[in-house]
């Protein structure tokens, strides 16, 4: 007889414990959500969330262009793209850097049979456009580059082409990788020609002679 | 027998032909033989301490032994080369084993890897000394015998291809079985190590190398103070003896701390792929899952973990 009004007391507890208990619950989960990374450009695979960052590096914005003239401070006076793009009409038909005439002169262009307006905007030169027409902005070009260079992406995304630098183990750090105009113009893709730095010296590479063969 | 035979020393006196020529020949001996090995004194005075001498072998080191000798070293560094250095005995990561592939479509020989190996590794200044040899081979030739490594030209050549060469880390290394006094072996992780502190300096392990991946150290590097890695592992790229051999560790003491290997983070193509093989979600698992990948000399049975692949 005496154990059923404490029974009952603890029950008439039991709200005011599963009501802050339910609280901290919804917060957290809340949390969680709004905590989700940016799906922007997902990587190959979602890593665990104890691993470090892949930064992949990205373009500042749209470029700007330098008009060769210095302003009251002796700066480089540069123009946006806007500046001149909003009243010059476009033309479609214009493939050659050395076709310009008022702007971009000594443009190099050699990226198959493409058009400037392949990937830059007619209505918008602050930003880019994919081939189904849709605006893509600069800082997202790899999506761009990425309709026509497939297996560059599909390597890309697996770490097997462009270069990185950090770590190899993301529990113990983070990676950087290059985007695909850090090391390809848009304009001239091909990866330029080099000069080979440090050339061996090593004596077994040097031209034998009996004089010194035996030294 | 008379008197004078009892007491005095035959040679002095009984100077005979014999005898003289007999003293005259060993005291040229030990002339001879002195001045003989007098490099080897000099040298083991000038630049060996008792405890160089006196130390045990690598796997014999205690922690206590181990913290000794590398503070020992640390002065070293210091006396010789005026570098204030930090040595650590970086261990293998348990379930870690690495592998490297390298993508011989991409590679343009430009030798920034071997570059960055240089300085990473504290080579020897004047002999431009590298673990990495890029060869420029051509096309349509898999011999590596044939490929030239100090072109001087611009590059890529369009009739060449070219394949940065480097220690193997053969799972069957021919080194480490040739070397006498086991101052070679492989790690746990697979890397192929040298105790620089145990090696003679016999160059057995050279000669055995069908990759011509290890160095001898003709003389003792040079490297100005400003230019010293301060950041060096024991079996790695702390600066090594006159007399010792060398080789690639895939910087044991980067990459042991999670780091990727400077010749990686140097190339400017991507080239370079490394990681653990025992992870099946690593980029070089990807790799050797879907690329056409080759080892150098397979037929030899030294099972390398450095791959080659090409894109296409």
């Amino acid at each position: 007889m005496s154990r059923k009004p404490v029974k009952r007391a603890w029950l008439a507890w039991t709200p005011l414990i599963a009501i802050p208990v339910l609280a901290v619950a919804v917060v957290m989960a809340s949390q969680a959500l709004s905590d989700k990374p940016d799906v922007e450009n997902p990587p190959a695979s979602q890593p665990p969330l104890d691993l470090h960052p892949v930064v992949i590096r990205k373009p500042a914005g749209p470029p700007t262009i330098d008009t060769g003239q210095l302003d009251s401070a002796g700066q480089p006076v540069v123009a946006n793209c806007t500046t001149c793009h909003t009243t010059k009409v476009p033309n479609p038909r214009l493939v050659h850097g050395k076709d310009l005439v008022d702007f971009h002169q000594g443009l190099t262009t050699n990226h198959g049979d493409r058009s400037c307006l392949s990937c830059h905007n007619p209505d918008d030169y602050n930003r880019l456009r994919l081939a189904d027409g849709k605006p893509v902005a600069f800082t997202e070009v790899m999506t761009l580059c990425a309709q026509c260079h497939g297996p560059q992406y599909k390597d890309y995304q697996h770490g097997a082409h462009g270069g990185m630098t950090g770590h190899w183990d993301l529990t113990k750090g983070p990676r950087a990788r290059n985007n695909c105009i850090d090391c390809h113009d848009p304009h001239a893709p091909q990866f330029p020609k080099l000069m080979p730095v440090l050339r061996p010296n090593d004596r077994f590479l040097r031209p034998s002679s009996s004089e010194d063969a035996h030294e | 027998m008379n008197d004078s035979n009892k007491t005095s020393l035959p040679v002095l006196n009984n100077p005979t032909r014999r005898t003289a020529i007999k003293a005259a020949g060993a005291t040229l001996g030990a002339l001879a033989f002195a001045k003989a090995i007098s490099p080897i004194v000099e040298w083991a005075s000038a630049e060996t301490s008792i405890d160089d001498m006196l130390q045990k072998h690598y796997k014999e080191l205690g922690s206590d032994d181990m913290d000794q000798v590398i503070a020992r070293l640390e002065e070293d560094a210091k006396d010789n080369y005026g570098a204030e250095v930090t040595i650590k005995d970086q261990k293998p990561i348990p379930g870690v084993k690495f592998a490297y592939a390298l993508n011989l479509s991409v590679c343009v020989g430009c030798r920034r890897c071997a570059q960055a190996c240089h300085e990473e590794n504290n080579h020897d200044r004047a002999s431009s000394n590298s673990y990495i040899r890029v060869l420029e081979m051509s096309k349509g030739s898999m011999d590596m015998e044939q490929g030239t490594a100090d072109y001087d030209h611009p590059v890529p050549q369009d009739d060449k291809f070219y394949m940065p060469v480097q220690c193997q880390q053969c799972d069957n290394p021919p080194c480490v079985s040739v070397c006498p006094v086991e101052a070679t072996w492989k790690e746990e992780d697979g890397i192929v190590v040298v105790d620089y502190n145990w090696c003679i300096g016999c160059r057995y392990c050279e000669a055995a190398c069908p990759y011509h991946a290890r160095r001898f150290n003709w003389t003792k590097p040079e490297i100005p103070a400003e230019e010293v890695n301060p950041d060096q592992g024991y079996l790695s790229n702390r600066i090594r003896p006159q007399g010792v051999m060398e080789k690639c560790t895939f910087c044991l003491h980067r990459t042991r701390e999670g780091e990727m290997p400077a010749c990686l983070e140097a190339c400017p193509t991507g080239a370079r792929v490394f990681g653990n093989i025992l992870d099946p979600e690593s980029e070089i698992r990807w790799v050797l899952q879907n690329k056409r990948v080759f080892v150098l000399k397979e037929e030899l049975g030294t099972k390398p973990q450095f791959f080659y692949f090409f894109d296409k």
